[in-house]
């Protein structure tokens, strides 16, 4: 539905987007992921052909994004960042004026506006003026905008930003109802929300691309593996070099090592090899000692600890290189 | 606020027609539904209402001033004057047109939208040269006061050229305020820079024509004017020339506009 092949866009000397290369296959929802500047906004931008890539291609719906562009468009609901709406109309009006722009007949257009306002719940606002409404509303009208002529791919730019708990549940909650009818693309860095919604997601960080798969992927990907936690009171020094020689550890880490000394319980991180359960001899080498034991658990590796990990190693590639 | 529960009962099954509810499009298609947009947002701006206001009372005053009794029952100042006035109103009229488009983002909502730059830039022009009509209507009470104020007879030729002029100076006036607002995000630089060239090929050839004995070459120079052309209007002599200069000088500023648009894709 949407296939990106080497898409790059260069400002001059400055490569915001660096060769991406994804695919986003029909009734998927994607995540697009990437820290603040990561060149998100700008693939979307071209990606919705109002900024085009200085070299590479994609296609949406089949359709170039260079050459086909009004094609591109008619197939497309995109919401941009931050939701710029005309602040002087009704909700209403703007929906129709967004209707007529897309050639939608009248009996099209008052059908598909009573939809998507029920749709985004904007029933009670349908009559106020766009400029008066909340910025949880503003951004529904934006949504209810962008599923207006039933788009078979929707392209959405931090759609939940400046919302409310409450309506980002239920904004999640339409974005994955629409899955399955339409193919959708949103960016975000707010990593829950992509194991909330997401079927898969694209990782970039400095303009390229450096990981893509399902969140339960990319969590679990060799890069990644499940540490033990154990908390437990001692000297750390002696802790610390009893807990490196349980066999099957690589590595100990102190957490809050400046803690009150020795008197303090202190939080060690172990990282086990490959298919390695090592809680049982952690927890014989610390009783053994005479160490108090407070608590012993395995974490699994969180989405979260993957992207800070591939974007610090992307951000240390890039020093390297200038 | 409606529920999921309610929302979920109430909704059509949602198929993904790809587009199969639009229509096949013509060019230019596009252009009346951003003009009547355009149209509707200059009713609820107040900055529209200040320039109509600034722009009526301005008329009247040329109006008490100029007609006295024994004066004879003519358009031609008031025309004058209201050509000065258009190149400050105008101006302040369009500021906001393109360059508010930019500042808030709007500018991507509408570009991502199956309209092309022409569309969008014809749509706002459209949309603009209307409200200027509207501006102007009220000042044909002055032609119906004359009219049955006036002994003599009223000629009514140099009043409809007249405003045929105004209207033709009014388009360009509003694509070269257009072309400014397209250049910038700042509302003010816009409406500087728009009124610095409407002085430059209006008010300052008129100053130097009416003030200053000029070789024949900077006549000729002056003559291609605004208000050289626009005076001929008013005296009632409808020229070929002049409506070409002034359709081919509108054209010329939209085109640039639309290329303003077009070059964000170059950069």
């Amino acid at each position: 539905m949407i296939s990106v092949s080497q898409l790059t866009k260069a400002y001059g000397h400055v490569t915001a987007v660096d060769h991406i290369s994804f695919d986003v296959a029909r009734g998927q929802i994607v995540g697009f992921l990437g820290p603040n500047g990561a060149g998100k906004s700008t693939t979307l931008k071209m990606l919705t052909c109002y900024l085009p890539p200085t070299s590479g291609t994609a296609t949406v719906n089949g359709f170039d994004i260079f050459h086909q562009s009004h094609e591109v468009r008619e197939n497309l609901g995109y919401l941009p960042e931050n939701t710029p709406l005309y602040t002087e109309m009704k909700v209403n009006e703007y929906l129709d004026f967004r209707g007529r722009l897309r050639g939608m007949d009248r009996a099209t257009r008052n059908k598909r506006i009573d939809y998507v306002v029920e749709r985004c719940w904007l029933g009670n606002v349908r009559d106020r003026v766009i400029g008066r409404l909340s910025k949880g509303y503003r951004q529904r009208v934006g949504l209810a905008d962008s599923l207006l002529h039933n788009p078979a791919v929707l392209i959405l730019d931090e759609p939940t930003v400046g919302l409310d708990p409450t309506q980002i549940r239920e904004t999640r909650k339409l974005i994955r109802d629409l899955g399955g009818d339409h193919t959708v693309l949103l960016s975000t860095h707010i990593l829950p929300e992509v194991e909330a919604v997401c079927d898969r997601a694209v990782v970039i960080a400095s303009g390229k691309l450096v990981a893509q798969g399902t969140p339960e992927e990319l969590r679990t990907s060799r890069r990644m593996s499940a540490r033990v936690l154990i908390e437990c009171r001692g000297p750390v020094k002696d802790i610390e070099n009893a807990l490196s020689r349980v066999s099957g550890v690589s590595k100990v880490e102190t957490l809050m090592p400046h803690a009150s000394a020795d008197k303090a319980f202190t939080t060690f991180a172990l990282r086990p090899r490959e298919g390695q359960d090592v809680r049982e001899e952690a927890a014989s080498t610390v009783t053994r000692n005479g160490w108090p034991l407070r608590e012993i658990r395995l974490e699994h590796a969180t989405l979260e600890e993957f992207f800070v990990q591939v974007t610090a190693q992307q951000a240390q590639a890039k020093g390297q290189t200038e | 606020m409606s529920t999921m529960t309610q929302t979920q009962s109430a909704v059509e099954p949602s198929k993904s027609t790809g587009g199969a509810t639009v229509r096949k499009t013509g060019l230019l298609a596009k252009a009346p539904i951003i003009a009547r947009r355009e149209l509707f947002s200059y009713f609820v701006s107040p900055m529209a209402y200040v320039a109509m206001t600034l722009f009526l009372l301005a008329c009247g005053f040329a109006f008490w001033q100029d007609f006295k009794p024994g004066q004879p029952a003519l358009m031609r100042h008031l025309f004058d004057w209201m050509l000065w006035f258009l190149c400050f109103v105008v101006p302040m009229l369009c500021m906001g047109s393109i360059s508010q488009e930019w500042a808030s983002g709007t500018m991507e909502m509408m570009m991502t939208a199956p309209v092309t730059d022409s569309d969008v830039v014809v749509g706002k022009f459209m949309g603009a040269i209307s409200f200027v009509c509207v501006l102007l209507a009220p000042t044909l009470v002055y032609v119906i006061m004359m009219a049955s104020f006036s002994t003599s007879h009223v000629d009514l030729g140099p009043i409809f050229s007249g405003y045929l002029g105004m209207i033709l100076a009014g388009s360009l006036f509003v694509a070269v305020s257009l072309f400014c607002s397209s250049l910038t995000r700042s509302q003010m630089v816009a409406a500087v820079s728009a009124f610095a060239i409407l002085a430059v090929i209006t008010i300052i050839p008129w100053l130097v024509g009416a003030w200053a004995t000029l070789p024949d070459f900077w006549r000729v120079v002056i003559n291609q004017g605004v208000y050289a052309r626009y005076a001929d209007f008013s005296k009632g002599v409808i020229d070929l020339g002049h409506v070409t200069f002034f359709v081919l000088m509108t054209a010329a500023f939209l085109f640039f506009t639309v290329k303003v648009l077009e070059s964000r894709r170059w950069k």
